[in-house]
């Protein structure tokens, strides 16, 4: 028999149901996964513990955190809470095998993602990605508010792409409005602007992170303080550092300031000498290549067959990338290249992250060429609302542009602002499934309406979701170090992994 | 209801439950003249061939070569907004699967997600609908399957054994939906706790949440405020 020790008792029950490999169980109300632990016929002694039979008989009100073992699937699960090993295992014979959960509240798992490792000394025989302690529901608030406050929600999934999330939504809803080809040209101008932007930030945040890690703390430093420029860029145009709400149904929430084009060509000069410092400090560095080169290989037909997309696809060769191949948002007529590399490990994909970096700088610098007055909203009144709502000159309530618009001009301009913000628009009755190419792969909306003013249902696909299934064929059979790079190097975001 | 067209005669195209007047109010003595509009309920459609979508026909006909029972697996196929979906019969759905996947000229490799959905109102008595999305990087070009189960026989057969990353996605809409997917180890819930009781995303599953005091007044939760469609 072999043994498994879980260090943790509170999470045991969770651990068991992902091993066991039984028969569906819908929701009997007999159905209780922790009666496995607390029964008290299955609990064994340990020494030294005292066992009160009438305590332990009055089935599940046992003490959870109580020493001792339980029998589970043929394995014995020893619940420790102190003392010494010898003692606890009674001095039983018992295999190297040990089981260790890492997280959901750990440094390294980028927010709350919980692994659950079987090592043989310092080699991980089987990993389990364990999720869901993030999960808000955002798919189903969406359903019980109008389609524009749904953007509020949906930002709020990946919070380090929101601007991704925004987009690719209000692109399903524009999609079953009809109106895709009416969205003015300079709302998807800024669009795509602020996209490229924040995929720059989102990799500086995975650079940050990732280095911090494995112990280069400089680099995250590094990662950190241009990420911060970027949140100022979008601070300024759309109000808010995260959780941005800019991308609408039908365009966006408000124009460009006037001097932020100014600010986004400063970044422009300073980052390509950032990129320079990133590869001077890691590229070469020793310890950085050895913790990265040749771990946590990954082929592109494993790639496929898991589902994975994005930076992890590109760096195992295959030259997939929405924004080329099936392109939105007029990328098509962006000059940019796909970086793609042939060794699928970390190192590969570090590599091809920087690489994604110059190229978005490529793009925003097209943008900024390429944006010319006009409205960012559709011209169709029964979408956009009648009177942009602004702030006045003293900083405080609605410019008088906007009172003057809406109250002074028509009573039913009023009346039809009202409406359009508390009951919202309809939108034919349909379903569509929309994509684009987040920092971390593609992030599809399937989005379906019913014809009502809410939408019916929203259903994210989830690169982070979707890529983290690869964590056990990348990691199983290496160090338990190399877990943390591997985990990094996936760049998962518990809030759109949970949503 | 899924695919949702209005129904002939319909007062324009916006679809949605039977209404009438503009904002859904009755006996309100309105004399706008509004109060005259009637919106006719959605009727399950189906397109008919050719479906005027280049990639749509394309594809229909590729898969009708390679899949010569394709008339016996497909209950519906509707072509909208340039997207085709394939409503399958559960039965069938494996073999359909893995043509679509392995045949030349579809080339489905990418299973790009799985998502579910209710529809209470399934005019067929099977609401729970699982829709699978399907990506061929080599065509570059996508389709859309879906299956439709009742909800006292939930189970649809898992694609697991064509896709492999439909592990993950099968586990999220088996937790949120309760559709059962069969033939495949290891169905648990994912998002929800292990000892969750129901599933969440279905329509007659409330939002919850309680009433909060704004300024004098009580705003209802979510789920109990107006609704107007």
């Amino acid at each position: 028999m072999t043994h498994t020790f879980d260090t943790s008792a509170a999470f045991t029950s969770a651990a068991g149901s992902t091993t066991s490999a039984g028969p569906p169980v819908d929701d009997a109300p007999g159905y209780d996964s922790t009666s496995g632990r607390d029964s008290a016929s299955e609990r064994g002694g340990a020494p030294g513990q005292n066992n009160a039979p009438g305590y332990d008989d009055a089935p599940g009100y046992g003490d959870a955190y109580e020493a001792g073992f339980t029998e589970s699937a043929g394995e014995r699960v020893y619940t420790v809470t102190g003392g010494d090993w010898e003692q606890v295992i009674g001095g039983e014979d018992y295999s190297e095998r040990l089981t260790v959960n890492m997280g959901p509240q750990h440094p390294s798992t980028h927010g709350v993602l919980r692994l659950v490792l079987e090592i043989e000394g310092e080699t991980v025989t089987r990993t389990q990605v364990v999720i869901g302690y993030l999960h808000t529901g955002i798919e189903k608030s969406c359903e019980f508010r109008t389609w524009t406050q749904a953007v509020t929600f949906l930002t709020r999934a990946d919070y380090l792409a929101p601007l991704f999330n925004e987009t690719a939504y209000c692109l399903a809803v524009e999609k079953l409005l009809g109106i895709t080809d009416e969205v003015p040209e300079r709302a998807t101008v800024i669009r795509v602007l602020v996209m490229e932007l924040q995929r720059i930030a989102s990799h500086l945040v995975w650079l940050a992170t990732g280095a911090m890690e494995i112990g280069a703390t400089t680099g995250m430093i590094f990662g950190f303080r241009e990420r911060e420029k970027i949140l100022d860029l979008l601070e300024t145009i759309t109000g808010l550092r995260m959780n941005h709400a800019y991308v609408r149904p039908g365009g966006l929430a408000q124009d460009l300031p006037n001097d932020v084009v100014r600010d986004i060509q400063a970044f422009l000069v300073d980052m390509p000498k950032r990129i320079k410092e990133y590869h001077a400090l890691l590229s070469g560095q020793p310890i950085w290549k050895g913790r990265m080169v040749d771990v946590n290989y990954i082929d592109a037909a494993s790639c496929i067959a898991l589902g994975v997309t994005g930076p992890v696809l590109r760096a195992a060769g295959l030259e997939w990338d929405l924004r080329k191949t099936i392109p939105y948002c007029g990328y098509e007529t962006y000059e940019f290249d796909v970086p793609t590399s042939l060794d699928g490990d970390s190192y590969a994909r570090y590599l091809l992250r920087l690489e994604e970096m110059g190229e978005s700088l490529k793009i925003v610098e097209q943008c900024l060429d390429r944006l010319k007055p006009g409205p960012v909203m559709v011209a169709d009144k029964k979408i956009a609302w009648p009177a942009q709502l602004s702030i006045g000159t003293d900083g405080m309530g609605n410019s008088l542009d906007h009172i003057r618009t809406i109250m002074g001009t028509s009573m039913e301009a009023l009346i039809h602002h009202f409406k359009l913000v508390t009951e919202g628009f309809r939108v034919p009755a349909g379903q569509v499934y929309t994509a684009v190419e987040s920092p971390r792969g593609e992030l599809g909306y399937h989005v379906v309406s019913d014809g009502g003013t809410r939408p019916y249902r929203v259903h994210v696909r989830e690169p982070s979701f979707v890529n983290l299934q690869a964590v056990p064929a990348m990691t199983e059979g290496g160090q338990v170090a190399d877990v943390i790079v591997g985990v990094a190097s996936v760049d998962p975001v518990l809030g759109g992994v949970d949503r | 209801m899924s695919e949702l067209v209005p129904a002939a005669g319909a007062a324009s195209g916006r679809g949605g439950p039977r209404r009438q007047d503009a904002f859904g109010a009755s006996g309100s003595g309105d004399t706008s003249g509004f109060g005259g509009l009637v919106r006719n309920p959605p009727v399950l459609a189906s397109s008919s061939r050719p479906f005027g979508d280049a990639d749509a026909d394309t594809v229909y006909d590729a898969l009708e070569r390679a899949f010569p029972q394709l008339t016996d697996a497909l209950e519906r196929v509707v072509v909208d907004r340039g997207e085709l979906t394939l409503h399958v019969r559960r039965d069938h759905l494996l073999a359909v699967a893995q043509t679509l996947r392995d045949d030349l000229q579809l080339r489905f490799e990418l299973l790009s997600g799985v998502s579910g959905a209710d529809y209470p109102d399934d005019p067929t008595g099977r609401r729970l609908h699982a829709v699978y999305h399907l990506t061929s990087m080599t065509w570059r070009r996508r389709v859309r399957l879906e299956v439709s189960v009742a909800d006292d026989d939930p189970t649809v057969p898992s694609v697991m054994d064509v896709w492999p990353t439909a592990d993950w996605h099968e586990r999220e809409t088996y937790d949120l939906f309760g559709i059962v997917f069969s033939g495949r180890d290891g169905l648990e819930r994912i998002m929800m706790p292990d000892d969750w009781i129901g599933h969440p995303q279905r329509k007659d599953y409330p939002l919850g949440g309680v009433p909060v005091d704004y300024k004098g007044a009580q705003v209802p939760a979510p789920d109990s405020r107006r609704s107007y469609s």
